[in-house]
Formats: structure tokens, sequence, C-alpha cells
């Protein structure tokens, strides 16, 4: 017995080491951005300097810099507008068609419904030279709508395969008993559908906002005039002048992006990765 | 309005609006593969294979797609591990584990540009965080630190971990939902017939999440495959293109070189694993509808 609770032990400190080895990996770099907010500039260049610690009193000035000096708060309404009319675009098109290819068109819709979500798979970078192109003729050069018009691309087809998950968990007799008290398909599914899927819909809300945030490709490709841009680009290209890299400033504006986005995605993440394992969990 | 007529009239604008922002485009990269188009001109020349010819002469180009294959397999390998033991440390529910998993879903959840500037920082020519520990752990001597991003091996190695930092959160949750699927008596069935930890794990557990882990392996050989941000941001493909792959490659020949024509051949390259990943991925699905 005595070896059992030993081995028990080894096992308890095995499994805590490794939680805490990957935590400390991988969350590492948010907690030096944290760190490097908050250092003067002659403490982050002075090589005889501890990194881990405060050499010199903590400081706001690349606080200040960022949201006074640099187009930081431009970039994030930017995204903010882009994010909410490709999400409002994605329900449009997501909400009605999932559930026809749930409910309607029977296998034929499910067949659809895999071809739309293998769509997901053509990467921006098989996609982002012809684009680029389209996006001259229509005359969206380095214009917020460029993104707009390319961004369901990918957001549709997922939304579409999250949705069509979510309505078919729904009874059919719910929509049956609707239609028996004189409500037509359609108005059963605006009425009774979509009030109860809230949740799934709002899942693709924060699923779609969140990719548009995260998209790096297309905003690099389309957009080239500095206050254009989306913070995904602008910070981490046009924050930079010349060969200096302001890495103070730069680290917050990585944070104080990352953080809100990070944990919104956590809140919906479970549902989010439902869509990518359906078909191997059961 | 019989249902499918309501169907269709439903469906068709999302089929309408994916086909033509992903299947016209996809249509005209070949087009364009095999014709003269740069980004500023109107006409259009029929080159046949000319523009292939010309990548594949290119050293540039046959380096971006050795580096690719590295960059690819190299993560793929990394994060398989990672995560394959990561999604068993974190299987059972214990205090504090809705926190750890924040931590750990960071690099994921977190835009990838953003993530990535803050690896350039920690692997600064001069002021790296990971050179100044080596230094005072005696494993390199001051004024000759290692160049994470400057040495060609090095470089390799820094995109590779930054990019399986990416992606070792995404493959751990999706192993973690196979590792819960599995019916709790199953392995303790084993443990009462005497099976160890590394019996069931290899015996039952891996071989239950095989499936699992091979949606895993697909969506992050396609994430990896195509991804130029963290090649672009840590390195820009340097030094000496010792990084370039054939994202990054395509877009520094199309896009800022403006020779669309030539940029559309070499992401054309793309597609063969593309279409290798979608048929697996069909045939998984396939095979867990009958089962």
């Amino acid at each position: 017995m005595v070896s059992g609770t030993a081995r028990r032990l080894f096992g308890g400190v095995v499994h805590a080491f490794v939680l805490i080895a990957f935590s400390v990996l991988l969350a590492f770099p948010f907690y030096w951005m944290l760190i490097t907010i908050f250092k003067t500039t002659n403490d982050l260049y002075d090589l005889r300097n501890n990194p881990f610690k405060f050499n010199e009193k903590p400081t706001l000035e690349h606080l200040q810099l960022l949201f006074h000096d640099t187009l930081y708060l431009r970039w994030v309404g930017n995204t903010a507008f882009v994010g909410a009319v490709v999400v409002l675009i994605t329900l449009l098109l997501a909400v009605p068609g999932a559930y026809a290819l749930a409910r309607l068109t029977g296998r034929w819709g499910e067949r659809l419904g895999i071809g739309i979500f293998l769509t997901y798979l053509v990467p921006p970078t098989l996609l982002f030279i012809p684009l680029a192109r389209l996006v001259a003729i229509l005359g969206l050069q380095d214009s917020l709508w460029s993104l707009i018009v390319v961004y369901p691309s990918f957001t549709v087809p997922f939304s579409i395969w999250l949705l069509m998950g979510f309505f078919k968990s729904i009874p059919r007799e719910l929509e049956d008993a609707a239609m028996v008290d004189g409500l037509t398909r359609f108005g059963a599914f605006i009425k009774l559908v979509v009030p109860i899927s809230v949740s799934g819909i709002l899942t693709v809300v924060i699923f779609s906002f969140t990719l548009v945030t995260q998209e790096f490709g297309y905003a690099l490709t389309f957009i080239s005039s500095k206050s254009h841009q989306m913070v995904g680009v602008g910070v981490p290209i046009f924050l930079v002048r010349g060969d200096v890299y302001y890495w103070g400033s730069l680290m917050a504006a990585c944070l104080i992006t990352s953080l809100p986005i990070a944990l919104l995605y956590n809140v919906f993440l479970d549902r989010f990765i439902a869509g990518f394992t359906v078909g191997a969990v059961k | 309005m019989t249902n499918r007529k309501l169907g269709v009239l439903m469906f068709s604008p999302a089929i309408i609006y994916v086909l033509a922002v992903v299947g016209v485009p996809f249509v005209l990269a070949f087009i364009y593969a095999v014709g003269d188009v740069k980004i500023a001109s109107v006409g259009y020349h029929y080159v046949g294979l000319a523009n292939f010819r010309s990548v594949l002469q290119s050293p540039t180009f046959r380096r971006s797609l050795y580096d690719s294959i590295v960059f690819t397999i190299g993560t793929q390998i990394v994060v398989l591990v990672g995560s394959t033991i990561l999604a068993l440390a974190l299987k059972d529910r214990f205090t504090g584990r809705g926190f750890i998993r924040f931590l750990i879903l960071l690099p994921w959840v977190a835009p990838v540009s953003l993530g990535t500037i803050g690896w350039k920082w920690i692997l600064d020519s001069i002021y790296s965080v990971i050179n100044w520990v080596l230094i005072h752990l005696h494993f390199v001597k001051p004024f000759d630190t290692p160049m994470w991003l400057g040495d060609p091996t090095l470089a390799m190695l820094s995109v590779i971990g930054v990019e399986s930092w990416r992606l070792l959160p995404f493959s751990t949750v999706i192993l973690l939902a196979g590792l819960t699927a599995i019916p709790r008596d199953i392995p303790e069935a084993a443990a009462v017939d005497g099976a160890g930890f590394w019996r069931t794990l290899f015996r039952i557990t891996i071989p239950m999440i095989l499936p699992i882990v091979s949606v895993a392996i697909l969506f992050g050989v396609i994430f990896v495959f195509t991804d130029m941000t963290v090649v672009y941001i840590l390195t820009r493909g340097g030094p000496y293109d010792t990084t370039q792959v054939l994202p990054s490659l395509a877009f520094f020949t199309g896009i800022l070189g403006s020779d669309l024509a030539e940029g559309a051949a070499i992401s054309i390259f793309l597609v063969p694993i593309l279409v290798a990943v979608a048929y697996f991925m069909l045939r998984v699905a396939s095979r867990s509808e009958v089962g």
C-alpha cells in the first residue's frame, strides 16, 4: 500500500509539473507584454538590468504615447466597424441558409452543407491574389469596404456549419405544433426557431467578430494607407517607425487588444470546438 | 410554398455569396497562373505553363517549397506531442482548471499577428530575455548570444516554435473533446483488469481518440501550410529566404512585386495539399456517419 501512495503522489507531482510548465510556456509572452508596458525606455534598453524586475520606477509613458500619438484608437475603431458589418452580413446569410440546409432540403442539403464547410478550407493565401485584382476593379482598394465584402467568405461557411448542428438539435415537433397553430413554415422559423436559437446565434456573432479581429493577410493586401488599417495589421506594421520598434507601446497595443478578444472567445470556445469535431465525436 | 422551394430561397443568398467570394477567385487563381496579369494591367494573354516553368526554375521557390514542408511537419510534430500530453493533464477536473485553461488558450484566442510581435520582442537580437537567461545560466557568453531570427537554422526553429505555440491550444481542446467522449467505464474496467497508466494509454485511450487526432492533424496541416502571418512578422522570410514559405513568397511576388500571374502560380502549389486534406476530412466524416 505504501508503494500505491507513493505512486499517487508521484503522479500528482508530474501532473502539476506538466500543467505549470505548459501554462508558463503558453502564457509567458503575455506576461512579458505586461511587464514591458510599464518599464521606462532606459530600463528596457540597459543590458545590465535584470529584465524580470523593475529597475526603475514603473511608467505610463508608453501608454500615453500609444493613446495620444499613434493611430491605435482609430485602428480599433476601424476593426469594430468592419467587425460589426461583417457580423450583420454573416447573420443575414448564415441563419436562414443553415436552417434551410438543416431542415428543408433533406440529405441533399446535408451534402451541400459539407460542401460549404469545405470552402472554409480554401485559404486566404490562395485567394488574395485574384481578390486583390477584383478589389481593384471594384474600386475598393484601400477601403474598409473591401474587407467587409471579403471577410464573409470565411465567416459564412463556418457559421452555417455551426448553426446547422444547432438547428438539428431543435425538436421538429415544436415547429410542427407552431404550424398547426396557423404559422407558415417561414413564420415558424422567424417567430419560434430564431428566438430559441439565441445562444447559437450569439456564438456565431462572437465567432465571426473574433475571426475578423484575427485576420491578417487580406488586411495587409487590400489596405495601404495608415489611417485605414485594422488593428491586427496597424500595430505590427505601422507602429514600427522605420526600423525603430517602440516596444513599450507595441506591447501595450498587443495586450490591450488581445485580452478582451481572448476573454470573449474563451466563453464560447466549447461550441466553437464542437463545430470542428462534428463527425469525429459522438 | 413547398419546403423545398422555401429552402432553396433561404440558402441561395449564402451559396451565391460564397461562390462569388471563394469560388470565383479560386477559379481565377488558376486562370491567372496561366496568364500574364500584373496588378494594374487590363489585358490577359494565355501563356500556358510559362509561369510554372519560371517558378520551378527559381531557387527561391524551391527553397520555399522545402521550407514550407519543414515548417508544416516540424510544427505538427511539436503540436501533436505537446497537445497530447497537455490534453491528458487537463482531462480530469481539478481546482483552478478554468483559470489554467484560460492561460493555455491565450495563444490561440489572441490575434495571431499581435502574439507574434510579442515573440519578436522576446527573440530580439539584443534585448532577448531568453538570451539574458542563457547568459546568467552560463550556457552562452555575453556578446556571443544566439541570433534567434538572424541565423538560418535558429530562424526556422523560431518560426516553428511560435507557430506551435499558436496552434497547441487549438489541438489540445480538440483532443480534450475526444478524451472526454470516452465512456468512463472503459478505462475503469481496464484498471480493474490490472492495466497500468501506460498500458491504458497506448491500448485504450490513444486508439479511441485516433479519429479526433486525425481531425486535429488535418486542420493543423491546413492552418500551418497556408499561414503567412508568423513568418511575415518574425522574419519576412529571411535570413536569405531560409524561412520563406509558399504563402509568404506568393505575397511578396504577387502583391508587393505586383506580378499577379507568378504569385498565383506559386499559390497553386498549395492546392494538392488542400485537396488531400479535404479528401481525408470527408472520409472521417463519412466513416462516423456509418459507424
